[in-house]
Order: C-alpha cells, then structure tokens, then sequence
C-alpha cells in the first residue's frame, strides 16, 4: 500500500464530503443494527439465565441412589436389577459434608433441606404440598423467600409455615389462620400460617410450604440425616463443573441447574441463531452498499482512471486506490456507528434492573469492537472486485470517451 | 538528422476488428525521430493520427511492423514494462486536458511522477512547481482544475507531460479546444521547452497555424504517410 495511494483515496472521500458522508452513514446504520442486536441477543440470555437460576439451587446434592451392582456382566446370564428400598434415602452423615462444600471455590450458599411430600387439608379440600424445612437464618438462601412476602412475615417459630400465594387463593387461607398438615409417613399436625409469598413461579407458589428444620424432622421421620443440601454458585454458568468437582469430593449424586434445563438452553440457542442471521444480514446490506458504491465511482471516474494509467500508474496503485477508499468508507463508518450505539445504549438501565415489557439490552454484550472489524473486512472485500475492474480498464477507451 | 533516432517504426500496421468487419487504419507506417525533434502530424479526420499517438505511446499495440524506442523492442514487451517504459521516457498531452479534478494543478503536475514512485517527495514538489513558473501558472499552485479556465488547464497538462522529463511528448490536437490566442500561448510554450530541454514533440493538429510553427510536417493519408 503505497503511501500516494492513501493519500489520492482520502483526497477523493474528502472532496466530496456529501458522498462520503451518505455512505459512511449508511454503513454506521448497519453497524448500529449489528451491535443492537447483539446487545439484545446477548441481554436476552442474561435476563432469561437471571430469571431462571434466580429462584432454583444451582447445585442439588443428594445420596446416590443404591443400585445393586452386576457381578458378571458377561456372563450371559439374565440380571434383573431391584432397587434397594429397605432404606430411606437420606443424608444420613451430613455435618462433615457440609464445610467441605462450603470450602469450594464458587459455592456461595449452602442450605441442608428435610425435604417431603404432605397434604394440607381444609374442611372438605384437599392440597397436596411439597414441605421444605430449611435451618434457621438460611430460609432465602435458595430462593429469596424474604423479598417474595407479600403477607403476614417471613419468621418461622416452630408452630409455623409459609406458604405462595396461589396455595392461599385456592383454599382461602390468610395470615394468622391454622392449617392441618399430614406428611406422607401419615404423621399430622396443626400450623399457623405465618406469611404469604409469591415467588412468580406457580409451581411454587401453589405447592411450596417452608417450615422450621426441626419440625420437619419430627414431621418426616429423619431424627438424623437430611433430605438433600441445595447450593448457589457463582456464576451460575459454572454450575455443572463445580458440580463434578464435589461429586468427587464428597460422593454425593449431584445435579446442576443446567442438566436440568436444556429447554432454556435450546431457548437460548435458537436466539443466538437469529441474532447472527439478523447480523450477517447487516453485513451483507453494507457488502452491497459498498460494493455498488464502489462500482458507481469507477464508471463515474473511468477517464481518470484511464488518465492515471495513462500516465504509468500501474494496475496495483488503481486497485489499492480503491480498496482502500472502500476500506476507510467501512472503517469510518463502523467507528461512527460503533461510537453512536455505544452513546445511546449507554443511559439504559443494567439488564437485572430492566422492568417487564422493556427491553433487556446489555450495553457490555454489544460486540462494538467485533462490529467494527468485521464491517471493516467486509467493506475491504466489497471493494476488490471493483477496484479489479478499475484496473483493467483501457486507457485508450477511458480517454476518448 | 545525424544522431541516432529515438523512435523508429517500420512498416507499422493497425487493424481493428476481425473477418467481415475488420478496418485497416494504418497500412504501414515508416517514421523515425531524432532527439530534439518537433513535428507535426497532419491528416483528414480519420486518417489515422490518434492511432499512431496511441500506439507510438504504447498505450495499444501494434498489429504488426517494428515499433523500437531508445533502443527497446517495444513490440515484444510485455505490458508492464511498456508501463514503466511510457512512465520514464514518454509525455502525452490530450484534446481534452483530462486533469484529476480532486487534485490541486501542482498535485495534477506532479501526479505521473508520484504514481511512478508511490509517493510524492519534496523534489518532485520542486521540479513541479518550476514547471507550472514555465507555463507561467505559478500563482495557481493550489487551484483545482474546475477554477481554471480551458487555455490553463492545457497549460497545466504540458507541465504534467513534462515532470518525469520524457524524451518525448506526444500530443493529439492539444490545441483543439482552444481558441488563436490561448492556442498559441501553448504552442509557444511547447516550442521553448523543445528548445530549452530538447524533448521532442510529435503533435496532431488540423490547423495550418499551429503546423506552421514545428520545423518538421509529417502528413498522413488514408493511414499511409505520404509527406514527411
Ligand atoms: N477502437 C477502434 N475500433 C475500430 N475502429 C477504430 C477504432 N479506433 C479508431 N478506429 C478507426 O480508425 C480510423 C482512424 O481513427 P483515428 O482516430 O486515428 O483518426 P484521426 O486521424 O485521429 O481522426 P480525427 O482527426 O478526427 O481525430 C477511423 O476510421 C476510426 O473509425
Ligand atoms: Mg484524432
């Protein structure tokens, strides 16, 4: 790239400041769409992966289940395999487990769960519950019951249970009302409603029912061990591998978030393909635009052209001439687009704050510097084919039209 | 003409297009020139001037004959050593001025000198603007072509013929567009650079006035020449 090639290629973009600027701002156009979109694309995901990790343990550690194992496989014998349920499975040595996966990098809550099945009763309906008694001062730990109370409190004396909203609607229960619960080991006791929540997932809301540790014990049969522990991570997308880690470590079955919502990851996924479709479009609307730009200049300027060549300019000073003007129309645009969408992305609120019905963009997810390379690289393939033709065309002809 | 020629053609022919259609414009054409040299070339309208200047400039090739140049076998190189043949050693001066309009007439000067290097340089610059003093454009330096009127930009076109110091400048009809007193000052021009740096010039016109003034006449026919 001779240096009077960069020089006769920004001569031509500035002597004709109007031109330039319609298709600089063409190109800042699809930059902007490009970067738009993947700020969208991008802050879709975080706001779905936020909504969904925010009320679910990331991490679900429980006893492996006891299958019998198969001594001689090859034996050509027929196994039937019989699951073992002479024992209840539980937690039953927990409290050395537990510092051992609070020591674990990422783990940031840790909540051992008597965990069970019951049926809440109320003159003639019945409701079937999932009952979770959860230690004292740990009760948000998972889901942030606190902040979901919309009646009554979040104490839980022993007497005491929570219960979602949608529970309270279909049997018309309030705060301070006694309610009759019969666990599945058929043992039954009177509660007071202490607090409603709605934690905005209906399962929950209709069949969740927190109540003290302690009582749940009593209520489930576990004098001793426990149901599962439930932990949070951060971040969350690091679920599955610190999962691995403490399967190893503490011999527990564990299940991450993820393995259990693949749908959300097809969801996602899906998403980012119309993204790069949407943005690959954008590309080829600035490949297009530049590219018959281009092409409009050289017939525009074929007796230049043919003058220069004329008067030994070589075939690669015409094609860097014009490969080099596509480029800085793509590289002045991009950079203008970039900057424009940087500024007014800039004043929207972080995705974790964006209210329904708004738009979830991520400034930070918006790809600026991607944008401006690549619409820079297309712009330079945009303009070879054309600055090819400049080259060939003929002197002769070029002058004497 | 004692020295050694700087261009000698024998038996140079041009034919256009092929079979039924095919038109034979120059029907071999012997010319020699000596440094120094400045001639005219006359002819009716389709005789074959312009396509002698183009081929002579080596922006088109022969269809058959010796086209020599400086000692250079013009009809077998290939295309980028004509290239840098016509940068280094030939000047063309057209009908119609064909400056760059986004350049300055100092740049448009200096322009086969810088694409022949890649780059401008400060001597260039110089050895320019000397060139605009001599045609006496030196206080439209930095004009662009469109504040020009016609007889400058012609004038700006023999500076830019002249900047890699050809040995000779080739011009077709360079006073065509322009009217006596405008015409003349160019030709005035052309013959003290003939005279003052020995470039030859070969020059097409179809006026008597401006063929009266180069010492020698080459008249062509029908694409013969039949006085030179
Ligand atoms: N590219 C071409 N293809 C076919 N024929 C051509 C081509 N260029 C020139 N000719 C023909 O060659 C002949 C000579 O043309 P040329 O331009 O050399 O004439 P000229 O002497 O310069 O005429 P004028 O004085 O009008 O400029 C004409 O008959 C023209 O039609
Ligand atoms: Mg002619």
């Amino acid at each position: 790239m001779s240096p009077y090639a960069v020089k006769l290629a920004f001569r031509h973009l500035l002597s004709h400041p109007g031109q330039s600027a319609l298709l600089m701002s063409g190109v800042a156009l699809g930059v902007g769409v490009f970067i738009f979109m993947s700020a969208l694309i991008g802050g879709l995901a975080t706001l779905l992966t936020l909504r969904t990790v925010g009320s679910i343990p990331h991490i679900v550690l429980e006893m492996p289940d006891r299958d019998p194992a198969v001594l001689a496989p090859q034996s050509g014998a027929q196994v039937v395999l019989q699951k073992d349920l002479s024992r209840r499975q539980q937690i039953a040595i927990w409290q050395p487990v537990v510092p051992i996966i609070e020591a674990e990098a990422g783990v940031t809550a840790v909540s051992p769960q008597i965990r069970g099945s019951a049926y809440v009763e109320r003159g003639q309906a019945l409701a079937p519950v999932g009952v979770i008694g959860v230690m004292p001062g740990k009760l948000s730990d998972i889901a942030d019951i606190e902040g979901a109370i919309v009646d009554g409190s979040s104490n839980l004396p022993t007497d005491g249970i929570l219960i979602g909203s949608r529970l309270a609607g279909d049997l018309g229960l309030r705060t301070g009302q006694v309610l009759r619960l019969t666990s599945e080991r058929g043992r039954a006791r009177s509660f007071r409603i202490s607090g409603i929540f709605t934690l905005g997932v209906a399962s929950a809301d209709r069949q969740a029912v927190y109540m003290d540790f302690t009582t749940a014990r009593a209520l489930f049969d576990l004098p001793t061990g426990i149901s599962r522990i439930e932990i949070k991570v951060e971040p969350a997308t690091d679920a599955a591998a610190i999962a691995a880690r403490l399967r190893r470590s503490t011999g527990l079955k564990t299940t991450a978030w993820t393995e259990d919502n693949s749908q959300l990851f097809e969801g996602l996924d899906a998403q980012a393909r119309t993204g790069t479709i949407i943005k690959a479009f954008a590309l080829i609307t600035i490949v297009v635009g530049i590219a018959s730009a281009m092409l409009l200049s050289i017939v525009r300027r074929q007796a230049e052209i043919g003058i220069m060549r004329a008067m030994g300019a070589s075939k690669r000073l015409v094609v860097s001439i014009f490969v080099l003007e596509g480029t800085l129309i793509g590289f002045i645009g991009a950079v203008v687009g970039a900057l424009v969408a940087w500024l007014v992305l800039l004043p929207l609120p972080p995705v974790s704050e964006v209210e329904s019905g708004g738009l979830p963009i991520d400034q930070a997810q918006g790809d600026f510097l991607l944008a401006i390379a690549l619409t820079t690289l297309a712009a330079a393939l945009a303009s070879i084919l054309p600055a090819r033709r400049a080259a060939r065309i003929d002197p002769v002809e070029a002058i004497g039209s | 003409m004692s020295a050694e020629p700087i261009l000698s053609v024998r038996d140079l022919t041009k034919v256009f297009g092929e079979g039924e259609a095919q038109a034979k414009v120059l029907k071999g054409i012997d010319l020699t020139m000596a440094p120094g040299e400045m001639a005219a070339l006359l002819g009716p309208s389709g005789s074959g001037k312009s396509t002698l200047l183009t081929i002579l400039g080596t922006l088109m090739r022969a269809s058959g004959g010796r086209h020599e140049m400086l000692g250079v076998d013009l009809m077998q190189a290939s295309d980028a050593e004509r290239t840098a043949f016509r940068s280094r050693h030939l000047g063309f001066v057209f009908q119609f001025h064909h400056l760059l309009p986004d350049l300055t007439a100092l740049e448009n000067v200096m322009m086969p000198a810088a694409a022949a290097a890649g780059r401008e340089s400060r001597a260039m610059r110089e050895r320019a603007a000397e060139l605009l003093d001599a045609v006496g454009l030196a206080d439209r330096r930095d004009y662009r072509p469109g504040a020009l009127s016609g007889g400058q930009r012609q004038r700006v076109a023999v500076a830019r013929a002249l900047i890699n110091q050809p040995v000779l400048v080739l011009a077709d009809e360079p006073t065509g567009n322009l009217d006596r007193q405008a015409a003349d000052q160019v030709m005035q021009l052309i013959r003290s650079i003939n005279q003052t740096l020995a470039t030859s010039f070969l020059i097409s016109t179809h006026d008597e006035h401006i063929a009266g003034q180069c010492p020698r006449r080459i008249e062509l026919l029908d694409g013969r020449i039949v006085r030179s």
